[in-house]
């Protein structure tokens, strides 16, 4: 494998707020990637400094083995669909993708009709005029069309409708499967894109809480389900990231692979077991990563996220 | 379709598995690509390469060169031997201890058996007969 891209120890830092804290990761060649984690952890500020459109405080960045600032032998070769990218006041589709195809040595235009066809976007009408998913589907267009040798999408989808979704995922495993290059995929939704990642990297205040491989994380982690007794007696020494009871049943969800020999251990003990999806275990280890750091007395939360984090509870439960 | 917390590239391979062993997908015959299965399951090509490698580890796929993957002679009767091998495991155990749960014993199992596959021969040979009735 080659790496394109390397990071070591990246610090960035707002004033008081720290948006990445000692992050260190890299990216192989022609491979999916998710780069996941909640509002605020550090995804956009992360993917930005990738892409030379901000600043690191501290740390080395290197795409394609260089320095990314003002490098245009490395910036041609990057695409970066941002979420709330800003073009001018009467500028059409029309005139973004046109000037797309002079940026991007690899554009391809008529992959790009296609794709305007599939999103049934109006050419002619002002960006400015335009809703939410029409938007999201202008970069979703420029991303795929580019072919960028890297690619990043950072949440691409807002205002997207689910059938639109599915023809954005559609299209992304069609022309990769086509084009190898490598993909970064900064997402929410989590579940509806699992499947398309080969590699998962979640963010949490600014550090990395998961790099893995998505096919190691399936299997990460399971829930133990039945009589609370019999749950906690097969949990004791293993690592427990939730648990839940309703009466005298409980819900366990614990780290590690379950052998052959626990599996039997549980049907002896008449205890259930549990998938846990990809989402799941994100939520959990990240809220579990949250009450760690709510004990340490340094960590300061802003109000704003403890509001998500009741919405993201109330998701898990679902 | 895809289960939740197994290995995608196993459950990728075994749906290939389980083409050859119901006869659809006959041995020597030119097995799914790669980009194939990647677009029918909506998964990562890499996953369904990885499920695509298994099976050629095992023999049951074999690749012509710049032609594709195929499937190997004697591939439908390694495959039956491994299911027949794990079937205890896989359907028996599970069955006997959600028994036991509700007071049934290994008799009671046996009499329910024989009794739900006269009841499936039957009706098959209905439909058999059946459809001799439409065709004549």
């Amino acid at each position: 494998m080659t790496a394109v891209i390397e990071v070591n120890s990246l610090t960035k830092r707002y004033r008081d707020t720290i948006a990445a804290d000692n992050v260190s990761f890299t990216i192989e060649k022609d491979t999916i990637y998710g780069l996941l984690g909640r509002n605020g952890a550090g995804k956009t500020t992360v993917m930005s400094i990738l892409t030379a459109q901000n600043f690191a405080t501290s740390g080395d960045v290197r795409v394609f083995g260089e320095h990314p600032y003002e490098n245009s032998k490395v910036l041609s070769r990057l695409c970066f669909v941002r979420e709330s990218q800003k073009y001018p006041d009467d500028a059409t589709p029309a005139h973004a993708f046109r000037i797309a195809r002079l940026f991007y040595p690899n554009w391809d235009q008529d992959f790009a009709e296609r794709l305007i066809d599939d999103f049934q976007l109006p050419l002619k009408t002002r960006i400015k005029k335009l809703s939410r998913g029409q938007l999201s589907a202008v970069g979703v267009i420029i991303g795929l069309a580019s072919r960028a040798e890297i690619t990043f999408f950072d949440e691409p989808y807002l205002g997207l409708d689910a059938v639109a979704r599915q023809i954005f995922y559609d299209r992304l495993l069609e022309d990769y499967a086509r084009h190898p290059r490598t993909i970064i995929l900064s997402s929410h939704l989590i579940d509806e894109v699992s499947n398309l990642l080969e590699h998962v990297i979640v963010i949490d205040r600014g550090r990395i809480l998961i790099d893995d491989s998505t096919e190691a994380l399936r299997g990460a982690a399971a829930t133990i389900v039945g009589d609370a007794a019999a749950v906690d007696a097969f949990t004791a020494g293993r690592e427990v990231i939730h648990r839940e009871a309703l009466g005298r049943v409980a819900s366990v969800t614990v780290l590690g692979e379950l052998t052959a020999d626990d599996l039997a251990r549980l049907t002896d003990a008449g205890l259930d077991v549990g998938p846990v999806s990809l989402q799941q275990l994100i939520v959990r280890l990240t809220q579990a990563a949250g009450g760690a750091a709510a004990e340490d007395a340094t960590a300061s939360r802003e109000p704003s996220l403890d509001i998500e984090s009741a919405t993201l509870d109330k998701e898990a439960q679902r | 379709m895809i289960e939740e917390g197994r290995a995608l590239f196993l459950q990728i391979a075994e749906s290939v598995e389980d083409s050859i062993v119901d006869g659809s997908l006959p041995e020597e015959a030119k097995a799914p690509s790669t980009n194939e299965l990647a677009a029918f399951y909506r998964i990562n090509p890499a996953t369904a390469a990885k499920g695509i490698a298994m099976l050629t580890d095992k023999g049951v796929l074999y690749k012509r060169r710049g032609i594709g993957m195929f499937v190997a002679a004697g591939a439908r009767e390694l495959l039956l031997t491994e299911r027949r091998t794990a079937f205890a495991a896989r359907y028996l155990d599970p069955l006997l201890a959600e028994a036991r749960k509700i007071g049934l014993d290994a008799d009671d199992l046996g009499r329910l058996l024989a009794e739900r596959a006269s009841r499936l021969d039957g009706s098959a040979t209905d439909a058999a007969t059946l459809t001799e009735g439409t065709a004549r």
